[in-house]
């Protein structure tokens, strides 16, 4: 079924897809997801605390970063800014629109996972004397971000797929990088099925290593997954 | 050292609590009684901040403070003189109980971790779980929580220990471990307030009763006495009623 041809070429390519990967679609994703948490955690805490006037600034962020498709908000910054004399480079703009539309979406999860910490706990770290901060930071958000963890994770695994968008906006990525590929030797088929498993092969590694943390972070003794 | 006057306090247009007064020398130990619903946990957690009151006055070490109106500041220095014990323990359950012990210490008075770890040893063996050190909330039993919350409330060598019915969420067996260890501290002349249904160990330990019904003390008075001879006739109905249990 498959012809000496294209396995020739499938074989070939592999590497050519597997180094935009590696080079670009993984720190793309890693560098766009630390920030992505770095938003979360701050949109999550300003509603937990119910900050005022924050409060409603990140829930507007959230009902604009969910409400409308991340491909629209990549062509919105990458081809649309431009207009308004914001150039960006493809990366920058790829780093900041998959960094705040995953930061809406996980700060929905942190923020769900802030209230599923008894609020005893906080409480009772006033009660010793702490300030609202430092119980926040001892206490109740490491409970969260490990209750938060599978979900986050199930997040990152999202990303690395979406990533494949970024194409769009002419970042070379792996998907960017086949399409090419593909359109030269017109092995549509065979190619855009590599592609799909070198992502699937992307997320298994996620997905264990997923399994390995959750082990090690165990549960504060308890059984685990709580 | 502790004197609290008219404080009042609803919930969603309820009152809860009607004008209470309450006065708390050192070294006294302070039974709070009364039927659920009468309010006494309430009470409690108005007098550490935990609810924000509606209204009245208290003394605490010499100065007045309007309860209502109280700043952040003066919460937390007062909290700094206070101690919590919960009802369902609330042990942080993140850490350990030396790390629940010291952290308080650590974070917030800054103390060197060395230190604040072997004073959150020596409270441990103190409430008898020296050899609990290391181990997470989730693996004590109910008893051993609420000891480690004593042993953190002790921590920070409160003047006044404020106890939130310490041993309702407890078995027979495990609540006589938590009573001991007060009882031990009410023998050392610790100031304690305590919440409680346990009116054997508040005839045994306590040195001054109230009893709290709708909100307003309808009795108050040395321990003897209100035990002994209670003059309202709603008090001698709420211990006759609760005898048995006692």
């Amino acid at each position: 079924m498959i012809s000496e041809r294209l396995l020739g070429i499938l074989l070939e390519s592999f590497w050519q897809i597997l180094l935009p990967g590696l080079a670009v679609t993984i720190p793309l994703t890693a560098v766009s997801f630390f920030f992505a948490m770095v938003i979360a955690v701050l949109t999550a805490m300003v509603q937990f605390a119910k900050v005022p006037v924050l409060r409603h600034v990140a829930r507007f962020y959230i009902w604009v970063a969910r409400g409308t498709p991340l491909l629209v908000q990549l062509f919105v910054v990458f081809y649309g800014l431009p207009d308004l004399g914001i150039l960006l480079e493809p990366i920058p703009a790829a780093i900041i629109v998959f960094s705040l539309n995953e930061g809406a979406y996980c700060a929905e999860t942190v923020r769900a996972a802030l209230e599923a910490v008894p609020p005893g706990q906080m409480e009772a770290g006033r009660c010793v004397g702490m300030s609202y901060l430092q119980v926040m930071r001892c206490v109740v958000l490491p409970q969260a971000m490990r209750i938060a963890f599978p979900s986050l994770s199930n997040s990152l695994i999202a990303m690395v797929k979406d990533t494949s968008l970024a194409s769009n906006i002419t970042v070379t990525e792996m998907f960017m990088e086949t399409r090419r590929i593909a359109s030269a030797n017109t092995e549509f088929l065979g190619l855009y099925i590599e592609v799909g498993l070198i992502y699937l092969l992307f997320c298994t590694v996620l997905t264990k290593l997923q399994r390995v943390v959750e082990r090690r972070l165990g549960s504060y003794g308890g059984p685990a997954g709580r | 050292m502790l004197e609290v006057r008219g404080l009042r306090k609803s919930f969603d247009g309820q009152e809860v609590l009607r004008g209470v007064d309450l006065r708390v020398n050192r070294g006294d130990v302070v039974a709070i009684l009364g039927s659920s619903g009468s309010g006494k946990t309430t009470l409690l957690r108005c007098l550490n901040f935990l609810e924000r009151s509606d209204g009245g006055e208290m003394r605490f070490d010499g100065t007045w403070f309007q309860m209502a109106r109280m700043s952040k500041q003066d919460i937390a220095q007062l909290r700094a003189k206070t101690a919590f014990v919960f009802q369902d323990y609330n042990l942080f359950r993140n850490k350990t109980a030396l790390q629940n012990v010291a952290l308080g210490l650590t974070v917030a008075r800054r103390m060197p971790k060395r230190e604040a770890q072997a004073l959150g040893r020596q409270l441990l063996a103190k409430v008898g779980l020296a050899d609990r050190a290391e181990h997470y909330p989730s693996q004590l039993s109910g008893g051993q929580q609420q000891r480690v919350a004593i042993a953190r409330a002790l921590a920070t060598n409160p003047e006044i220990l404020y106890f939130d019915e310490p041993t309702s969420a407890l078995d027979p067996e495990r609540t006589g471990e938590v009573l001991a260890v007060m009882r031990e501290l009410a023998e050392e002349g610790r100031t304690m307030l305590v919440v409680t249904h346990e009116l054997g160990f508040a005839r045994q330990a306590a040195s001054q009763a109230i009893f709290l019904e709708g909100g307003e003390v309808v009795e108050a008075g040395p321990a003897r006495a209100f035990f002994d001879h209670p003059q309202q006739g709603r008090t001698q109905a709420f211990l006759r009623g609760i005898q048995p249990v006692g």
